[in-house]
């Protein structure tokens, strides 16, 4: 029987590593998800024959409970929300992780009353810091997202040394709960630490940087899985949170690389607050405004058009009247793209993902390396919602805070429009010099609002 | 548990994450939204603990309503993230 169930386990395995491969082509990636799932399937099978019959009624239970709030929210939520519908989810799986790792404890300690031996002590003690983390730090990350609290980075003096001293504390009680394993005091210092730790390392981290923080909590939700698995001395739990916690550190890596920053920068938080000076510097910015029918015109007479979606194009819920501006002028013969920056929206491919929900097909979507050369002898750049990936500084001014990450070479295009809803600084709290471009148009207003003028003028035409 | 299970157990953990690095440093970016989602799900694995966990007769024993908690909550990373990331790939359209 436990051969059996080694067996499914090991299937299980592979149907993970299967779907995670298929993954790898945009025509397979619904298969490999499926695959995936099945391989949950067979290992939630495997473990549900190991357990005695009569605690089938709870298990029942909580799973009917667990299904329900999970397709829900799963069906229920906008697409403009998927970053902080994955932060939540996440924050659960770590939050299930700090739970099997106490539960282990209780059981080992007070019902069987069992050494818990080196090799377990480690595996629940980091099961619980892990899991902790992951938990509390998706949930400030959830609440940064859906602007419950601040976006802006939150910083107060001495907050590293703040975080290095529950690290210490952290571990100084885990030796505690090994040597004193029967008593659990410690047991809930270590997880109120980790639980504290998550809060405190997410706070500083501003929302424009959530990409790397979700790619990053993403990681820690599968290496804390990877812990629970040598509690429980089982290789599924290893395979399949090892997988999630190497894709969790490449997704941070390539995150970080757009960004021209080091995760340490990143991690000690407070960017774009103390730009104050450099922004001050240079001679103020004259822009030249458009209006709805200009714009319209311009798009009706170029040939070759590029849009750079960001963030600001979320908001807006622009994605759809984009899609309607993509009709009209493919139906002038228009060649029409869009430039993908890596980092643009709130978690890695966002951008793909409101645009394939617009019905854009996503051999439009073009990623920043093979579109860079392009700009050149394109028309008509129309920049929705993106700001500091198209800021010129990046590669012109050395002592501009964004100075040496990969930017969009949107100022190169013959004409650029800048649709924006006032004045206002990007990300990095710094003036866009491409603005004050002489082949640079600004076109004020809400994006959806005005694009949707823009596609009226347009049909009319 | 004996030197040899932490053993065979570090070998899967260190091939397994060379086996990730290898496979997701090849997922395009179009994917990134729907491979975090899914990945997301897959660390609802967790799942497996808990059942085990449940498993433990008697309400007295708090690791029973531990379990049974960590139960609910992998069970909505697992079906949730599924569900979801299904419904994105859905989506995603050639011309």
């Amino acid at each position: 029987m436990s051969l059996l169930i080694s067996i499914a386990y090991l299937i299980a395995s592979v149907l993970v590593i299967v779907g995670i491969k298929l993954m790898n082509k945009t025509k397979d990636a619904r298969r490999g998800n499926f695959l995936s799932a099945v391989g949950m399937l067979i290992a939630i099978a495997a473990t549900l024959v190991q357990v005695q019959l009569v605690t089938y009624t709870e298990i029942a239970v909580c799973m009917a409970i667990g299904t329900a709030i999970g397709l829900y929210y799963a069906y229920k939520v906008e697409m403009t929300q998927i970053p902080e519908m994955v932060a939540l989810f996440n924050g659960f799986g770590g939050l299930a992780s700090v739970f099997v790792g106490l539960s282990d404890y209780f059981l080992r300690t007070q019902t069987l009353n069992e050494e818990m031996g080196a090799v377990i002590a480690v595996s629940i003690i980091l099961s619980i810091l892990i899991g902790g983390v992951t938990f509390t730090g998706s949930m400030v990350a959830f609440l940064k997202l859906n602007g419950k609290i601040t976006g802006s980075p939150i910083t107060f003096s001495g907050q590293h040394l703040l975080n290095l001293l529950l690290l210490l504390a952290f571990i100084g009680a885990s030796i505690l709960v090994y040597l004193t394993p029967a008593d659990p005091l410690f047991v809930y210092v270590i997880t109120g630490v980790a639980l504290l730790l998550g809060i405190l390392t997410v706070i500083p981290i501003g929302g424009a940087d959530m990409p790397v923080v979700i790619s990053l909590l993403n990681s820690y939700s599968g290496m804390a899985a990877c812990a629970t698995g040598f509690i429980l001395n089982n290789n599924v739990l290893i395979v399949a949170g090892s997988l999630v916690g190497a894709s969790g550190i490449i997704l941070t890596q390539i995150m970080c690389k757009a960004m021209n920053r080091s995760l340490t920068n990143v991690l000690l938080g407070g960017f774009g607050q103390t730009n104050a000076a450099t922004a001050a510097d240079g001679p103020a910015i004259v822009i030249k405004e458009v209006g709805v029918e200009e714009t319209a015109m311009l798009f009706d007479s170029a040939s070759s058009v590029i849009v750079v979606p960001g963030y600001g194009m979320a908001v807006a819920q622009a994605q759809h009247v984009i899609r309607e501006l993509m009709e009209q002028c493919e139906k002038r013969n228009i060649q029409f793209r869009f430039a993908i920056h890596p980092v643009a929206g709130r978690m890695p491919g966002h951008m793909n993902v409101l645009l394939a929900e617009a019905n854009v097909p996503y051999d439009k979507l073009v990623e920043m390396e093979q579109i860079n050369d392009d700009f050149a002898n394109t028309d008509l750049v129309f920049v929705v919602g993106a700001n500091d990936v198209v800021n010129p500084a990046a590669r012109t001014n050395p002592a501009s805070p964004i100075f040496g990450m990969p930017i969009l070479n949107a100022d190169k295009a013959k004409t650029v429009i800048v649709s924006k809803r006032s004045m206002g600084k990007g990300y990095a709290g710094i003036e866009n010099e491409l603005f004050g471009y002489p082949n640079c148009l600004m076109l004020f207003g809400d994006a959806k609002q005005t694009i949707t003028k823009v596609v009226g003028e347009m049909k009319e035409m | 548990m004996s030197a040899e299970s932490l053993i065979i157990l570090l070998y899967v953990l260190v091939l397994a994450s060379y086996l990730g690095f290898e496979l997701i440093a090849k997922v395009p970016p179009t994917l990134h939204t729907p491979l975090m989602s899914g990945s997301n799900a897959i660390s609802g694995i967790t799942i497996v603990g808990a059942i085990l966990a449940c498993n433990e007769l008697g309400y007295t024993s708090t690791a029973k309503w531990l379990g049974m908690a960590a139960l609910v909550l992998a069970t909505v990373n697992v079906m949730g993230g599924y569900a979801v990331t299904d419904r994105m790939l859905k989506m995603f359209k050639k011309k």
